[in-house]
């Protein structure tokens, strides 16, 4: 079964991939802080992602209704680029592709734990 | 999307002397104590002059230079009002230079701000890196390392604005540089080449480059190792350096940048000799999993006519090894003199700064954490990884 990105459901799957993935857990057994995923002029996602866990995960029709500690935007196509694991998402912030708003140094130590997240993401089933 | 960035880059005999044509009010030469006293800043100063420009020295800058010192370096420049900044000397002064330059521009920025997503709008000066050593490359890239002496931590970060408006790569500065440090430098650019190469972030521009800068480390380091005053052994790492900076300026590096970065800072290591030291067992790992092109280079320097990726790779470690044997340098960190003790107390936070480092995740193969751990423990033996 696929899901539709982005969806409640589809973050849903996102939550359950984080929380059954060991890479995740290990790589981000440090982290503290959450963030949303922002479609550009669109939905968003946000996650709540504590010591290798994501105790909460929401679909949010208004990004704005939330203030993380990150925020990542792109447009649809960029999303589509990185879900399909043909845009590494760090070279994506370095080019300008990809927003962040947040500290960078945080993200940059903590590479390994985004870098399993996005692993994450691209092994949901999805459709757009 | 990618770009590739680079200096105006002057190298070979007299290239200082293009210091001489240029135009400008007032040009503050940020390098170190020593090269200071041996009057290589005295003829940067000299030629300066001879273009019309008031100077200002600023020769505070450390081995593995602090945030600290960087600060007051922008503080100097405040004073000043340069309309060039020089960075002279090994990759301590051309980094500081930059994050020199880019505090003096933004007064409003920490260093530790820098990175590429924002615009540094630099407007005021220009900079000029002029290495007096052939390994780090900084005068090629947008890169520059610090230390927080307060964390006892490096931080690598880097702006595209940063790049060096102008590199002068002259051989006469490296001139009778000693052997250890031709030494350390030299496979310092041997392993920006090599790691340059087999980056996930390697490209079409980058490539060559870093071919060429790996095959010009292994015909002239050991030369310039032996003696200083081989000035065409000397041109050649200096155009190695510079050309492997290009190189990896343009694709970044990997788990040997990550795992020696980690090791110089909690063992006060110096930079070269501590990344140089990890080359081999990354290359021996990630030829375990038959990843890395490392075939393609060394089919290039001539090891090999094989293009399989196992042989090429073996082969290249080997050769790595061989070449550090004949510059004398350290094959295992018990070489560098550290207790096992005093290793093993320290592995986990080895494995952590490493894990941390900007250039682990673009290795071609990335090792979980008790994988690192154990490469760690093979390296303090001198073991070569078989996992």
């Amino acid at each position: 079964m696929s899901f539709k990105f982005p969806s409640p459901e589809w973050v849903t799957a996102f939550d359950e991939q984080i929380n059954t993935s060991d890479a995740y857990a290990n790589a981000a057994k440090t982290w503290e802080g959450d963030i949303t995923l922002v479609i550009e002029g669109g939905a968003g996602i946000y996650l709540d992602l504590w010591h290798g866990k994501c105790r909460q995960a929401e679909f949010l029709t208004d990004p704005s209704s939330k203030s993380p500690e990150f925020q990542i935007t792109a447009d649809m196509e960029k999303w589509k680029k990185v879900l399909a694991g043909k845009l590494d998402p760090v070279q994506g912030m370095v080019t300008r592709q990809i927003k962040l708003d947040g500290n960078l140094v945080k993200i940059m130590k903590n590479v390994k734990a985004a870098q399993e997240l996005v692993r994450c993401a691209t092994k949901v089933p999805t459709v757009y | 999307m990618w770009y590739y960035s680079s200096p105006f880059v002057v190298f070979g005999d007299e290239a200082l002397s293009h210091l001489e044509q240029l135009s400008g009010e007032r040009a503050l030469i940020v390098t170190d104590a020593t090269l200071a006293k041996l009057g290589i800043a005295g003829r940067v100063e000299e030629a300066l002059h001879k273009a019309g420009m008031e100077t200002c020295l600023f020769a505070e800058v450390e081995p593995e230079p602090s945030l600290q010192t960087a600060k007051r370096g922008a503080q100097v420049a405040a004073e000043f009002a340069p309309d060039w900044i020089v960075g002279l000397g090994g990759g301590s002064p051309m980094d500081a230079s930059k994050a020199i330059w880019a505090m003096y521009e933004r007064p409003d920025l920490d260093a530790t701000e820098i990175n590429p997503m924002i615009t540094l709008g630099l407007s005021k000066a220009k900079l000029i890196a002029i290495p007096t050593t052939s390994g780090t490359g900084s005068e090629a890239t947008w890169a520059l390392v610090l230390t927080d002496t307060e964390e006892k931590r490096k931080f690598s970060t880097g702006s595209r604005e940063l790049v060096p408006t102008l590199a002068i790569v002259d051989p006469t500065l490296t001139q009778g540089l000693p052997a250890r440090i031709t030494a350390d430098t030299g496979l310092d650019a041997l392993t920006h080449a090599i790691e340059g190469y087999v980056t996930t972030w390697h490209n079409d521009f980058s490539d060559g480059l870093c071919l060429k800068g790996a095959q010009l480390v292994f015909d002239y380091l050991e030369r310039a190792v032996r003696d200083g005053n081989d000035l065409e052994a000397r041109e050649h790492m200096g155009n190695a350096a510079t050309i492997a900076g290009l190189g990896f300026g343009n694709s970044n590096l990997g788990l040997a940048h990550a795992m020696g970065h980690s090791f110089g800072a909690l063992f006060k290591q110096p930079h070269g000799r501590a990344v140089a030291l990890y080359l081999p067992y990354t290359i021996d790992f990630t030829t375990n999993a038959t990843l890395g092109r490392y075939a393609d280079i060394a089919r290039f320097i001539g090891l090999t006519d094989s293009r399989d990726e196992e042989e090429g790779g073996r082969i290249l470690a080997e050769k790595v090894r061989e070449l550090a044997l004949a510059v004398s340098q350290p094959l295992s960190i018990a070489e560098f003199g550290i207790d096992r003790a005093d290793f093993r107390e320290m592995l986990p936070k080895l494995v952590e700064y490493a894990e941390q480092d900007t250039q682990f995740f673009t290795a071609p193969r990335i090792p979980e954490s008790e994988e690192l751990a154990q490469m760690f423990e093979y390296v303090y033996e001198g073991r070569p990884i078989d996992f």
